[in-house]
């Protein structure tokens, strides 16, 4: 296991947000983080990224505390794409990239000839290069999305945490974040996504925990987790099962 | 951005600073030409005598010299100060005052002037009023935990400067009227009429020394204009950096106002004006609105003492041409930052 929480409860000071929650991503490996809103999804990312502290328990960086690890070292491990924002200044897609290297220089430096490099590789490996100069304001909100996972590549991680990916992205776009997902994980990286989609965890993901109302309600993988009335449980709604000799694809209402 | 786009921007920005100082010498009761300045300056440097009137020379030297180079220096802090609390505070509505820096400074001033303090201890008491202000308001916005840092901030900010602008009420009201007051108001409107040589040092050090700082840190400008938990996920220390940014951007709002009084204006409009020039990255965005920042207020200073048998006051004109200008740069914007 790279990263690893165990026995978490998480929150802010004097709001409890969950607890009880166990997490394990190993190399390789994608897990889906499933749940309705506010059942504290984001809040489990932020405590497993070293943002905010656990409330109880740990969470260990290849069995280290991660509260033990300095933030520039941890920021070179586990990376974070955040849920794309259109509001900030017009940084160029270089400009968001070249960011991710932020932990490889001191406070006064300038970026060096390698980090550079570093962010063209992501940039290239994202199948961005022809929106290299163009200001993030300008482009497509998947194209954003692509331009963030990019950045986190850039700092050569071994753990990308992902928050909700997809959401307000269209169909197409959908498709292709999800396929640099895959590619994540195919290279060798520890994966985590939030998505409100079970398709999609079922299709991209290895393992799936489902969080609800601050606990982990499901957890284990995709295939043993992703089933018709354990959905209906967990969103308190009707589901329908689409089967296709192996494949299946829940369809909500 | 397109490749050498950074590079136009800079040589605009250093082409109006150049323009300004030689129209700011060649301009006025006693006009010096180009050459004149360049002798005066060279005759100081090596020694030697001009050739020119001691007229010529004083002017230079004693009264617009310094007139000019306080000009450079309290519109370069204004800018960078105003680029940097911008990119800090995710918002390009912010000027370098957003914490109560010029607030606390006229408060400063005001109670130098109403206890007779002379003109230096008027300057110290506006610095010093600027710097207390700023560490009232970051200490109160640190300690109300929860939730966000930067509103935290921004929301003490504003209820400390309607505070000390009271303050600053009452000490207009309280002043007498033939002798204080006129000098309060004069103070208030901002202007650089009374700039001696002795004045620039007190405000050369802390506006270089803060302005060096900046520049410094302009590397680390773009991830911190993230939300803070971005940014730290990205490795970068917020608070220690936070900090940093502004202490130097306050050093240099508070040594400016001490000088000029209430400038307003340039901090805001000159950082778009180099965004526009050279786009939002920090690393070429804090040079360039430096630069042009010196400019643009010793373009407007220029005028200030030039365009009426009476000089009309800083803080007046630079509002007058600011407003409008921040309109025309919002309608191009069309809503977007860059």
């Amino acid at each position: 296991m790279i990263l690893e929480g165990r026995g978490l409860a998480i929150g802010y000071p004097g709001r409890r947000v969950g607890e009880g929650l166990d997490m394990a991503l190993a190399a390789g490996r994608a897990t889906a983080l499933l749940g309705p809103n506010g059942g504290g999804k984001t809040t489990l990312l932020k405590t497993l990224l070293g943002l905010i502290p656990p409330l109880a328990g740990e969470v260990r960086l290849d069995g280290v505390p991660l509260a033990a690890i300095p933030i520039r070292e941890r920021a070179r491990r586990i990376a974070y794409v955040p849920q794309s924002q259109g509001a900030g200044f017009g940084f160029t897609v270089f400009e968001t990239v070249l960011m991710g290297r932020t932990a490889f220089a001191s406070p006064f430096a300038r970026p060096s000839t390698s980090d550079e490099e570093a962010a063209r590789t992501a940039i290239a490996r994202l199948g961005i290069v022809r929106l290299a100069e163009r200001p993030i304001t300008e482009i497509s909100g998947g194209e954003r999305q692509l331009t963030l996972i990019a950045r986190a590549l850039a700092a050569e991680p071994a753990v990308v945490l992902l928050d909700e990916p997809t959401a307000s992205l269209d169909f197409g776009n959908q498709g292709r974040v999800l396929r640099e997902i895959g590619a994540l994980r195919e290279a060798g990286l520890a994966v985590l996504f939030t998505t409100h989609d079970p398709n999609q965890a079922l299709r991209h993901a290895d393992a799936v925990a489902a969080i609800r109302d601050g606990r982990m309600i499901e957890s284990g993988p995709a295939r043993d987790i992703l089933l018709r009335e354990r959905l209906e449980r967990l969103y308190g709604t009707p589901v329908e099962e689409v089967r296709e000799g192996e494949r299946r694809a829940f369809l909500p209402g | 951005m397109r490749p050498g786009r950074g590079w136009l921007g800079l040589a605009a920005a250093l082409l109006v600073l150049l323009s300004g100082v030689l129209l700011a010498f060649s301009l006025g009761r006693y006009p010096v030409s180009p050459a004149d300045l360049l002798r005066v300056l060279a005759a100081k440097l090596t020694g030697a005598p001009t050739g020119l009137s001691p007229a010529v020379e004083a002017v230079v030297l004693q009264i617009r010299g310094p007139r000019v180079l306080a000009a450079l220096l309290v519109g370069s802090a204004l800018a960078s100060a105003g680029a940097a609390f911008q990119g800090l505070f995710r918002n390009p509505l912010v000027s370098p005052d957003i914490l109560g820096a010029s607030t606390g400074a006229a408060l400063g001033a005001v109670l130098g002037i109403f206890f007779s303090l002379g003109i230096l201890g008027i300057g110290a008491a506006s610095f010093a009023g600027g710097l207390l202000a700023v560490a009232a308001v970051y200490a109160i916005g640190s300690a109300l935990r929860g939730g966000d840092a930067i509103l935290a901030l921004v929301l003490t900010g504003i209820v400390v400067g309607s505070l000390l602008g009271a303050g600053i009420g009452l000490v207009k009201y309280l002043a007498d009227p033939y002798n204080q007051l006129p000098a309060m108001t004069f103070w208030l409107l901002g202007s650089l009429a009374g700039i001696g040589p002795g004045d620039i040092l007190p405000l050369a050090v802390p506006v270089l020394a803060g302005t060096a700082v900046l520049l410094l840190l302009r590397w680390r400008m773009n991830v911190m204009s993230l939300p803070e938990e971005e940014a730290r996920s990205l490795g970068a220390a917020t608070g220690p950096l936070r900090l940093a940014i502004v202490i130097a951007a306050t050093l240099v709002t508070a040594a400016s106002v001490a000088a000029s009084g209430i400038v307003g204006w340039v901090g805001l409009v000159v950082p778009h004006l180099a965004r526009f020039l050279v786009g939002p990255s920090f690393p070429r965005l804090l040079p360039t609105a430096a630069i042009l920042g010196g400019g643009y207020l010793l373009l407007i200073d220029t005028l200030a003492r030039t365009m009426a048998p009476i000089e009309v006051p800083l803080g007046i004109l630079t509002a007058a041409i600011g407003t409008p200008f921040f309109i025309v740069l919002l309608a191009r914007a069309r809503g977007g930052w860059s």
